[in-house]
C-alpha cells in the first residue's frame, strides 16, 4: 500500500512540473494577463482586449494576450483569494475587491484612489423595459404601481440584480416622499404588482421576452440594451426613470500577482487604457455609461440623464443593506408576508 | 388452454415493451433529438463556425488532454491497486477496497473544494508551489487532478472483480515454472484482464470527458486556458447563445457515441473470453 502511494505521489509531482513547463514554454516571448471579471462584462472585455492588444503592440512591439474569466462577482473574488493569478480584477462592487484582502493583503488597501473616478471607468443603472409602443404608459416609478401593471423582477433573496431593483425603488420613494415609512409602503405596492419572482435575472428576462409575461421588466441598463439588440427591432423600448440607483463597477491591479509575475507595467496600462477615449467609447458602445463626461456627451441619446443615487450615500454599504432588508424576517420578508396575508 | 396463456404473455410482453420504449423516449430520445435539432438549427455553417471558434478548439484540446492524462494515470494506478488487492494479503486491504470506491460516493463539489484547500492560497503547500511557479488550481494540472479523482474507481473496479474471480492459480504456476514478476504480469495476468481493462478505460474516458462539477470549481473558467467542453457549453448557454451551446454539446455527444460503441465491443469480447475459459 505504501509503495503504491509513494509512487503515485512521485508521478503526480513529475506530472505537475512537466505540465507547468510545457505551458510556459509556449508563451515564453509573449506577455499574458489575466482579467478576472464578472458575468455581464464578457462582451465588452472581448472587444476591449482586442483593442488593447493592438494598442500595446503598436506602442511597445510586445505581444500581449489577455485571458478572461467571468462568473458571479462574489465567486470571482473568492477565486482570487484562493489563488487565481489575476493580474487585474474588474468586479461588480468595490466591496468584492475589498474582500480580496480578507486573509492576506493582496491589493493595496488604497486601490480605489489609484485611478480616476475612484477606479470606476464606467457605471450603470437600473432602467425599465416595456413592450412596443409602451401600452401601459410607464414613464417613472409611480407608473409601475398603477392598477393593471405587472412588474417582472427576480427574487431579492436569490438574485443580486433583484436587490439593486429593490433598492432603486426604495431610493426613489425615499427621495420623493421623504420618509422610510412611505418608502416601505411604495416598495410593498411594487411587489404587489410583481406576480412572479424568478430566481435570477436571466429567468426574469426569459419570462418577459420569451414567455411574454408582464408589462415591464426591471433590469440593468446595459443588459436591457443587449436584450434589445437580440430581439427584433421595435419590439421593446427602454424607459429611463427620473431617479435610479448608481452602480459603479470598479477595477484594480492585484499588486501581489503583478509583482510576482512582473507584469505591473502592462497591467496598469491595461486599466489606464479603459480611461482613454478609445476605451471609454468602447464601454459606451457596450452600453456602460462612460465616466469621462466628454465621451458621455457623445452618447447622450443612448444614455438619457437622470438623477443617480449612490448606494453608499443612502444605504451605507452592502453589509448594512443585507442586515436591514434581505436577511430572514427583515424588511423584504415582512413586505412579502404582509402581501401574502 | 395453451393459446390463452400464450395470448396473455404476448399481451404482457407488448405492454411492457411499449412502456419501456415510452419511458426510454421521454427520458433519452426526446432530449437527444433536441440537442440534434437545436445544435443544427442555424445551419451547418454556424455549427462549423462555433466548433472552429478558438475558445471551443482550446476547450476541446483541454478536454482531450485531461481525458488522455487521467486515463493513462488511471491505468497505472488501477492496475497497481487491483494487483495489490487481489494478489497480496495485507492489513487494511478491506479499507483500500472501500477507499477506491470513495470517488463514486463523494459529491464532485467536495472534490473541487478539497483541491482548492490543498493547493490554494490557504494551504501550507502554497508558498512552496509559488516559489517554483507551480500553479495547480485554476490551471491545467488542477483540472487533470480533479478528473483523475472522479474517474479513479473505473479501471480498478473493473479489474478487481475479474481478478478476484480468476484467482491466483495461473500466476502461482508461472512462478513455480520460474517466471519473474514482469513475465507473470505480461504473459499470464495481462492476457486474462485485457478486455476488462479496456472496459475500465472506456468507462473512465466517458466520465473524464463529461466531468463538470469538480472541474468547474478548480477551473476558474479562463477562456482559452482552463475551460473544458462541458464548461464551455455552460458559458455559451448563459450568454444567451443556446444554439452554440448545443452545437458544442453535439461534439461531446458524438464522442460519447464512439465510446459507447467501443464499450459494446469490449463487452462482447469479455463474454466471449468468459465462455472460452468456461469450456
Amino acid at each position: 500500500m505504501t509503495l503504491y502511494k509513494s509512487s503515485a505521489w512521485k508521478i503526480l509531482a513529475i506530472f505537475c512540473v512537466l505540465s507547468t513547463c510545457l505551458l510556459q514554454a509556449g508563451h515564453a516571448k509573449n506577455i499574458t494577463l489575466l482579467n478576472v471579471s464578472y458575468d455581464p462584462t464578457r462582451a465588452f472585455y472581448h472587444a476591449y482586449n482586442q483593442a488593447f492588444e493592438k494598442y500595446w503592440k503598436a506602442k511597445t512591439g510586445d505581444n500581449v494576450t489577455i485571458y478572461e474569466s467571468h462568473g458571479g462577482s462574489g465567486k470571482q473574488a473568492r477565486a482570487v483569494i484562493d489563488g487565481m493569478q489575476a493580474d487585474v480584477v474588474t468586479l461588480a462592487l468595490s466591496g468584492d475587491i475589498d474582500a480580496i484582502n480578507k486573509y492576506k493583503p493582496l491589493i493595496d488597501p488604497n486601490w480605489q484612489s489609484r485611478l480616476p473616478y475612484h477606479s470606476c471607468p464606467y457605471y450603470s443603472t437600473i432602467v425599465f423595459v416595456v413592450r412596443k409602443g409602451n401600452p401601459k404608459h410607464i414613464h417613472d416609478w409611480d407608473d409601475l404601481i398603477k392598477p393593471g401593471v405587472q412588474i417582472i423582477t427576480p427574487n431579492p433573496k436569490t438574485s443580486g440584480v433583484a436587490r439593486w431593483n429593490f433598492l432603486a425603488a426604495w431610493a426613489y420613494a425615499l427621495e420623493k416622499y421623504g420618509s422610510e415609512a412611505k418608502a416601505y409602503e411604495f416598495v410593498k405596492q411594487f411587489f404587489q404588482h410583481a406576480p412572479i419572482l424568478d430566481s435570477g435575472a436571466r429567468s426574469s428576462s426569459l419570462s418577459f421576452i420569451q414567455r411574454g409575461l408582464g408589462d415591464v421588466l426591471i433590469s440593468w441598463e446595459n443588459e436591457a440594451y443587449m436584450a434589445l439588440n437580440e430581439s427584433k427591432s421595435g419590439e421593446y423600448e427602454i424607459i429611463t426613470p427620473s431617479i435610479s440607483i448608481l452602480a459603479e463597477p470598479p477595477v484594480a491591479v492585484v499588486d501581489s500577482v503583478v509583482d510576482r509575475r512582473r507584469t505591473r507595467t502592462v497591467a496598469e496600462a491595461y486599466l489606464n487604457y479603459l480611461y482613454s477615449n478609445e476605451g471609454q467609447t468602447l464601454a459606451a458602445e457596450y452600453y456602460y455609461r462612460p465616466s469621462n463626461p466628454e465621451i458621455a456627451e457623445k452618447f447622450k441619446n443612448t444614455f438619457p440623464s437622470l438623477k443617480l443615487i449612490p448606494i453608499d450615500k443612502v444605504f451605507k454599504g452592502w453589509k448594512q443593506i443585507n442586515n436591514k432588508f434581505f436577511k430572514d424576517n427583515k424588511i423584504f420578508d415582512q413586505i412579502m408576508s404582509e402581501i401574502n396575508h | 388452454m395453451t393459446p390463452s396463456v400464450n395470448q396473455q404473455t404476448t399481451l404482457k410482453r407488448s405492454l411492457l415493451l411499449t412502456l419501456t420504449w415510452l419511458v426510454f423516449s421521454v427520458i433519452f430520445l426526446a432530449p437527444l433529438s433536441v440537442i440534434l435539432i437545436e445544435g443544427l438549427s442555424k445551419g451547418l455553417e454556424f455549427f462549423w463556425q462555433t466548433c472552429a471558434n478558438p475558445s471551443a478548439v482550446s476547450a476541446l484540446k483541454l478536454t482531450l488532454l485531461a481525458t488522455v492524462l487521467s486515463v493513462i494515470l488511471n491505468i497505472i494506478f488501477g492496475v497497481m491497486a487491483a494487483w495489490c488487492v487481489t494478489k497480496y494479503d495485507f492489513v487494511g486491504k478491506k479499507l483500500l477496497i472501500t477507499l477506491i470506491d470513495l470517488p463514486f460516493s463523494i459529491s464532485p463539489i467536495i472534490v473541487g473544494l478539497i483541491y482548492t484547500l490543498l493547493y490554494g492560497s490557504q494551504s501550507i503547500l502554497y508558498p512552496f508551489l509559488m516559489k517554483y511557479n507551480l500553479q495547480v488550481i485554476y490551471a491545467v494540472p488542477g483540472i487533470v487532478l480533479a478528473t483523475i479523482f472522479v474517474t479513479f474507481p473505473f479501471v480498478a473496479r473493473s479489474l478487481i472483480s475479474l481478478m478476484q474471480e480468476q484467482g491466483n492459480a495461473e500466476e502461482e504456476a508461472a512462478r513455480l515454472l520460474g517466471a519473474n514478476g514482469w513475465q507473470i504480469f505480461w504473459h499470464v495476468t495481462f492476457p486474462n484482464i485485457r478486455w476488462a481493462l479496456l472496459h475500465g478505460i472506456v468507462m473512465c474516458t466517458a466520465r473524464a470527458m463529461g466531468e463538470f462539477g469538480a472541474v468547474s470549481i478548480i477551473s476558474g473558467h479562463i477562456e482559452g486556458l482552463t475551460n473544458t467542453l462541458p464548461l464551455q457549453i455552460e458559458i455559451l448557454y448563459n450568454e444567451y447563445n443556446a444554439t452554440a451551446a448545443f452545437s458544442i454539446s453535439l461534439i461531446l455527444l458524438f464522442m460519447s457515441m464512439i465510446i459507447l460503441l467501443i464499450r459494446q465491443w469490449c463487452e462482447r469480447k469479455i463474454t466471449n473470453a468468459h465462455s472460452e475459459t468456461g469450456q
